[in-house]
């Protein structure tokens, strides 16, 4: 009797399972849907926050065009995959005449200072096809001078395009409009 | 013309297949299950000799992913091999975050602040329920089903919206640093969490209807794929695959590392030993999980300490001569992470102990004597994640 | 020397099988697209949506995709068995669209043994499938072909058996006149008369069909794809222009059969056919996209342990009670 029991009658019992799912994938068809239609729809600026893209250079506060770099070189040795480079800004080359009144300067026994290269990078060059987005070099520029973009909607055909320069991006930045001070830590 | 086997064709196959077909038996078939087959879920490969549909041999065959993650290990700083970390296993990448970043805690003794600890559970269970979510879709997908895997997506991009919130990134975490975290929960991404336990919670038991009860997915898993405490103990297999076959062994309750001792919660086994108890122990692992986080968003409101410590070492840091292995209870069994420092800005050796690396090997003797399709309900049910088998 | 009626015979015939085509055709492209569309909702997704209003035009965007690749023969595979298969797979089903009525008087070629032709017919995909599978020189083909061939032919007992039983009631393999002998409400279907045999010719319908939960023969997570892993471009269009014109076959088979043909509340017509048609086909895909795939050994079992007597049940039954 058990045999019948467990062979015939359980199998019919356990139909009943599928129409429960046939009921599951009903209710849902009937809902609504949950996917964001891209591109007509774009999610929400608050999920994108907190989004981590690309790193980018953090300008001053009162000028936005130059970042507040100071061309220590941290994040450069300490980004894992080897994706910034940046290259310090040479001392400006004096004119002749800038020399001779220098040499003159020196010659009275004053002080004299040379001028010394600008703190702010010449260049600062970053590679987003390498970058593991790790966030060492944001964590450990002792100016907080980068943080991680937003920028999600981002599609090239080439690897080149993925090769930016920083300082360009920042003054593009700057122009179009201030964006609030990092909270990136 | 007369069909040349490879194991008579010197130039048929490659080594692996060559080999294999050495002992072919008459009659049969060998056939290459990957390194592009749907079933294997990336770069795996496994070969097998078939007779009719019934697997008599099935040998894996591994490389096809490797990265050379430990290798790197040893080029890199300390600190800055911890983005490797989030990308030996796309799974559950804070399960490794936690082996490395223990491991060096542990070299150089520090005690990690209690409110990171908080951050570091909360965030880790997070990761095993997107994990978790993860495989059940997928399995259930190379079980024939295609919608399940929509459904378990829709609670998992919730789960990877408040992941984000702390990590910045979705899927591959480096979020655990030396010392803590990265980065505090803020206050919206609590109240995500909190209002993501309940929603969750009334979302189990559609999965049950559709999936889990479902008839047609139980005559596919059930008996099926038997490893058993025995095969658990030769091939060192862990986490749900232990646990599947009736051994309560999880790292978070056996040695208990961090502050697991503070909660309170089961550890699901079942005696089965099959597909069906594997299935089974995860999904009651995600209900367990909800309960973990649940009281350490309780806990987190009134811990001490910042989210990480005040002088938290510097990528560059040294750690002492010695050595030290830590292990965690990732989604998939034990992650371990045994680190050797020679007082370097180096490591001189990092070892990876990957869980599903122990647990794959079990499937070449439990897949024998059954059928095609069981083989794939066998592999699914193993939860593997393939870069973390190469690594 | 050709009389009158010959020739009216061929003209409709002509007509009658160029109206086939072109019916698969557009029920190819209607049901990919209402496959697809019925799927993105059951997921909470919108599914097609770019090419067209909400999508409307994919179908013929694939098709085009589709014609527009590569016909690609893998070495090693026999060349005309390879391009015979995907033919031999879809031209019966143009013939059996002939006998089906899909209004009182719209029936292409009413044969008395319309009910035969069309399971007659459709055995041949068996041998198409058979083909494919076995002349790409593919191992997983071979599988997905033996598979293919052990589970249709299988399916078509039960299903037959199932089919005999209404037409005992009936009286005729004609489906006209069968469509007719049913009333036009629901009660009056043989439906109500023979509940059983309708679930059986429904379950064997998805076994012959090849279809979730029993679309074993091409499994991809088994097989890859089974017996057409091999084709590309026309080839598995082919297949694919097959697969669901079986599917609108047996659809309208079971329509005929079990729930009144053309006959409906109101005013019979083909506007009742097609829309029963398309009810039981929504109900295939809907189980598709529901259920997991079951195992090969198990699906021959509920055929051969289930489905086999359970129709033979039914049949002796059947005859019993006309008998009294
Ligand atoms: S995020 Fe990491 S990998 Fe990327 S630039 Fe910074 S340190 Fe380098
Ligand atoms: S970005 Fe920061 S860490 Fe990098 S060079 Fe500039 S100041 Fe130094």
């Amino acid at each position: 009797m058990s045999a019948f029991r467990q062979n015939v009658i359980q199998p019919i019992i356990d139909l009943w399972s599928l129409i429960v799912g046939l009921k599951v994938t009903g209710k849902c068809f009937s809902q609504k849907l949950i996917t964001v239609h891209y591109p007509r729809e774009t999610i929400e600026d608050e999920d994108l926050d907190t989004y981590g893209g690309h790193v980018e250079l953090v300008g001053k506060p009162k000028d936005p065009a130059t970042p507040k770099c100071i061309s220590c070189m941290m994040c450069v040795t300490n980004c894992p995959s080897r994706c910034l480079k940046v290259v310090k800004a040479k001392a400006p080359k004096l004119t002749a005449e800038q020399q001779e009144a220098l040499a003159e300067a020196k010659a009275r026994g004053e002080k004299v200072k040379k001028p010394r290269a600008p703190k702010t990078p010449q260049k600062f060059i970053y590679d987003y096809s390498l970058c593991s987005l790790c966030a060492t070099c944001i964590e450990n520029c002792p100016v907080h001078s980068l943080r991680f973009s937003h920028t999600m909607y981002w599609a090239t055909t080439s690897r080149e395009e993925l090769k930016l320069d920083l300082l360009a991006r920042l003054r593009r930045q700057a122009r179009r409009k201030p964006r609030p001070a990092a909270k990136e830590s | 013309m007369k069909r040349q086997y490879a194991g008579t064709d010197p130039l048929a196959g490659d080594f692996y297949t060559r080999q294999f077909e050495k002992d072919r038996g008459e009659h049969t078939l060998v056939v290459n299950m990957g390194p592009q087959h749907p079933s294997t879920h990336g770069v795996l490969r496994i070969v097998i000799e078939i007779d009719g549909e019934y697997i008599l041999r099935a040998d894996p065959v591994l490389g096809y992913l490797h990265r050379m993650q430990e290798k790197m290990g040893e080029v890199q700083t300390w600190g800055q091999y911890i983005p490797n970390m989030g990308r030996v296993d796309y799974g559950h990448p804070l399960a490794w975050n936690w082996a490395y970043v223990g491991a060096v805690e542990k070299l150089m003794g520090i005690q990690v602040p209690e409110r990171a600890e908080y951050i570091r559970v909360i965030t880790c269970e997070l990761n095993r329920l997107t994990s978790h979510l993860l495989w059940w879709g997928a399995y259930i997908l190379d079980l024939g089903a295609f919608t399940p895997i929509m459904y378990s997506f829709d609670d998992r991009e919730m789960l990877l919206d408040i992941l984000q919130r702390p990590t910045a990134s979705r899927l591959t975490y480096g979020y655990f640093r030396v010392g803590g975290v990265r980065k505090d929960l803020d206050d919206r991404c609590i109240e995500m969490i909190k209002a993501f336990i309940p929603r969750f919670r009334s979302r189990l038991p559609m999965y049950k209807d559709l999936v889990t009860d479902n008839i047609i997915l139980r005559k596919r898993v059930e008996d099926i794929g038997i490893i058993d405490r025995d095969m658990c103990r030769r091939y060192g297999c862990s986490g749900p695959v232990l646990r599947g076959a009736g051994e309560p062994y999880d790292l978070r309750r056996c040695e208990p590392y961090s502050i697991y001792d503070r909660f309170d919660f089961e550890i699901p086994t079942e005696e089965t030993a099959c597909s069906a108890g594997r299935y089974l122990v995860r999904m009651a692992e995600m209900e367990q999980s909800l309960r973990i986080i649940e009281q350490a968003v309780e806990g987190l409101a009134h811990a001490e300490g910042g989210h990480i410590m005040p002088k938290a070492p510097k990528p560059s840091m040294k750690p002492p001569k010695g050595e030290a292995y830590f292990a965690v209870e990732g989604a998939r069994g034990k992650v371990g992470v045994y680190a050797v420092s020679e007082g370097k800005k180096v490591p001189y050796r990092i070892k990876l102990r990957s869980p599903s690396y122990s647990n794959l090997h079990a499937f070449a003797e439990a897949a024998q004597g059954t059928l095609l399709a069981d083989a794939v309900a066998t592999l699914g049910s193993l939860d593997l994640i393939i870069p973390e088998i190469d690594r | 020397m050709m009389n009158a009626i010959d020739v009216h015979m061929l003209i409709r015939l002509i007509i009658a099988v160029v109206a086939a085509m072109a019916w698969v055709g557009i029920n190819a492209l209607v049901l990919v697209y209402c496959e697809r569309k019925f799927a993105g909702h059951i997921q909470r997704r919108p599914g097609p949506f770019e090419v067209g209003p909400h999508g409307i035009l994919q179908p013929l965007a694939d098709g085009l995709k589709l014609m527009g690749k590569q016909l690609f023969r893998p070495a090693g595979a026999d060349a005309f068995l390879f391009w015979l298969a995907p033919m031999l797979s879809l031209l019966p089903v143009l013939l059996l669209f002939l006998p089906i009525p899909y209004g009182p008087m719209l029936t292409a070629m009413n044969v008395s043994l319309g009910i035969l032709l069309i399971l007659a017919f459709s055995s041949l995909n068996v041998l198409a499938l058979l083909l494919a599978g076995w002349s790409s020189n593919n191992k997983w083909g071979i599988l997905g072909a033996a598979r293919a061939v052990s589970q249709s032919v299988a399916y078509e007992i039960p299903l037959l058996l199932s089919v005999l039983a209404v037409t005992f009631m009936t009286g005729s393999f004609n489906l006209s006149a069968i469509s007719t002998s049913q009333g036009a409400w629901p009660w009056q279907w043989n439906l109500m008369a023979q509940p059983l045999a309708f679930f059986i010719y429904l379950v064997s319908a998805f076994g012959e069909t090849n279809r979730a939960p029993f679309d074993l023969a091409e499994a991809e997570s088994e097989l890859t794809a089974g017996f057409h892993t091999e084709y590309s471009s026309m080839g598995f269009g082919l297949f694919f222009m097959a697969e669901y014109a079986y599917m609108v076959v047996v659809c309208s088979v079971c329509t005929v059969l079990f729930l009144g043909g053309f006959r409906g509340p109101v005013a019979d017509g083909w506007w009742w056919f097609l829309a029963k048609t398309y009810a039981l086909l929504f109900l295939m895909i809907w189980v598709r996209w529901t259920y997991p795939r079951v195992r090969f050994d198990q699906l021959l079992n509920i055929n051969w342990k289930w489905l086999l007597p359970l129709a033979v049940f039914n049949l002796l039954a059947t005859a019993f009670v006309m008998k009294l």
